[in-house]
């Protein structure tokens, strides 16, 4: 092994102060939002909150809990997330199954009609009529159909179940299985690893979509929590000030945007540690293949 | 089955089957004469524009100075960090970003230290661009360093050995072996990004821009979305977004021919 030259050690300590301000740069705003959350209007208005919560305060974050309509929309986007995952690992994983046969007929179609979606898609006026024309407006259906298929997860699983030994249907099948019986009871608990980071994948990106809400849904009681913190952001509803006070009002003003992103980002962050591994490996699935 | 699965994904061609009548290219001569076109029309070139720029390169010089890193625990801490922007939700990121830029945010407050005036960064138009790059490098650049660590990896041990013997110092290792060696990534990576070139991030612009922004925000998909789902004139933006879909598929189509000539490496 060569010895480290001067410059080389020297190089190792920019690298290292480089890659700190990242970490800073990255994790600051976050540290900021949440003192913030939990500090008294005064302070914050004087631009004094940095670090760490100034002038104590928790009238925000009880005003936002008696807020009915932030649960109810809560609520909403746990039901959107669970209902849509559901429906977008059933479609996923059967039209990833059937493409990974080797012996399909047109099956080099069918993957160009998935791929060709990456590159152009109908776009944004005639989906909207589509949707509309369906009458799934203010429904589930208008956030979980239209993006039930991730064509880059749809490619991932297609490369997973292509590298399943082909034996164990065959065996499967001679043991009088049916294609449904040897997809449920021998490909699919041979693709834990793939199906568990597909569920992730969806259910993430469901939380954290606001878009199609926004678009199809008309009523606030049926939108997800994004879409609340959307219109808080934007000025377009003040929140849950219902029933507070006037001293409350000026420190909800304050700070409520910080408490709502707070709430909303929390189970991100609360799962991030646990399941960034799963996503790390599940991109590299991808580009093995891509 | 299968056949549902299809239906959801399909190509929707301009609205026309739900039109009265065919009028040719009546709208698309309607948007070549509108002003307004031309000019979310250069934004979109603009923000496109910056956004590879910026966004493309950032993410190989954070993964070279990752892989530079000797302790391991170290590296891992960066890498989980600089990860996690791209877990949260767009509303969020945006939410964020006009937080920091508040009349009393940590922005305002550095620029309260260095005897500057605040800015109202969201109102105006001359910062949006900055804005936009800025909160984008800041939920991406962590991210796609993935790709290029992962290539890094395979780059085979013996090949710094050898340039080692032949007297190479670190930064010729870099620019003749490692750079090579992630030359296929970074190349699918352009192409990619080139693709979605017109796309620009639509729903981070929709978040960030307000009327006030409007001369240098407004981007295409915008537009698109304003005219047709909140001024109703469907069949009109409906020609925008297919030309906007038209460009970008002729966009990433060059791109890939091009780099298929040119080192060899494509998509298809």
């Amino acid at each position: 092994m060569v010895k480290p030259s001067r410059s080389y050690r020297v190089f190792q300590g920019v690298n290292g102060v480089v890659l700190t301000l990242v970490v800073l740069v990255t994790l600051y705003p976050f540290t900021n939002i949440l003192a913030r959350s939990f500090s008294g209007e005064r302070q914050i208005r004087a631009g004094e909150v940095t670090l760490l919560p100034k002038g104590f305060n928790l009238t925000t974050y009880k005003i936002v809990f008696q807020d009915e309509m932030f649960w109810r929309n809560y609520g909403n986007t746990v039901l959107y997330t669970v209902v849509a995952t559901a429906v977008a690992m059933v479609l996923t994983t059967c039209y990833a199954y059937v493409l990974s046969k080797k012996h399909l007929k047109g099956r080099g179609v069918l993957v160009g009609i998935a791929v060709f979606t990456m590159f152009f898609t109908g776009g944004l006026i005639p989906n909207y009529i589509l949707v509309t024309s369906l009458g799934l407006k203010n429904s589930v259906w208008a956030i979980a159909l239209p993006n039930a298929i991730s064509v880059f997860n749809l490619l991932v699983m297609k490369a997973f179940f292509e590298n399943l030994p082909a034996d164990l249907e065959e065996a499967a099948q001679i043991d009088g299985l049916s294609t449904y019986g040897i997809l449920l009871r021998i490909v699919l608990p041979l693709s834990k690893a793939v199906v568990a980071t597909m569920v992730l994948f969806y259910s993430v990106s469901f939380w954290n979509s606001w878009f199609s809400a926004f678009l199809y849904m008309d009523q606030t009681d049926l939108m997800p929590v994004t879409v609340y913190l959307r219109n808080l952001i934007q000025g377009a509803t003040g929140g849950g000030n219902a029933g507070a006070g006037t001293e409350q009002l000026s420190q909800v003003g304050a700070n409520i945007q910080s408490v709502t992103i707070v709430l909303t980002a929390l189970p991100i962050l609360c799962v991030y540690p646990f399941v960034q591994r799963y996503f790390v490996s599940g991109v590299m699935l991808g580009a093995v293949k891509g | 089955m299968i056949g549902n699965v299809i239906a959801f994904r399909r190509f929707e061609p301009g609205g026309s089957i739900f039109g009265e009548e065919w009028v040719g290219l009546r709208y698309v001569r309607m948007f070549l004469s509108d002003p307004t076109f031309w000019q979310v029309f250069r934004n979109t070139l603009w923000m496109g524009g910056l956004t590879l720029v910026f966004c493309f390169p950032i993410p190989i010089v954070l993964a070279l100075l990752l892989n530079e890193v000797r302790r391991r625990s170290l590296k891992r801490f960066v890498q989980s960090v600089s990860y996690l922007p791209h877990f949260l939700s767009i509303v969020i990121v945006a939410g964020i970003t006009m937080q920091m830029l508040a009349s009393d945010g940590p922005v305002n407050h550095v620029l309260g230290w260095l005897g500057h005036e605040p800015i109202r960064f969201i109102q105006e138009p001359e910062w949006f661009r900055t804005i936009y790059v800025g909160s984008e490098i800041w939920q991406t650049a962590g991210w796609g360093t993935i790709l290029y660590l992962a290539a890094l990896t395979t780059i085979d041990e013996d090949l710094y050995e050898a340039a080692r013997i032949d007297g190479a110092n670190r930064w010729q290792q870099i620019w003749h072996v490692t750079l090579p060696g992630i030359r296929p990534t970074m190349v699918t990576l352009l192409i990619l990004n080139i693709g979605t070139f017109m796309a620009v991030g639509f729903e981070k612009v929709l978040l960030l821009y307000n009327p006030l922004t409007y001369p240098t925000a407004d981007v295409i998909s915008t537009y698109v979305y304003r005219a047709g789902v909140e001024s109703n004139s469907f069949s009109y933006a409906a020609a925008i977004g297919l030309f906007e879909a038209i460009i970008g598929l002729v966009l990433i189509t060059s791109a890939n021919q091009l780099s298929r000539r040119a080192v060899g490496t494509s998509l298809w």
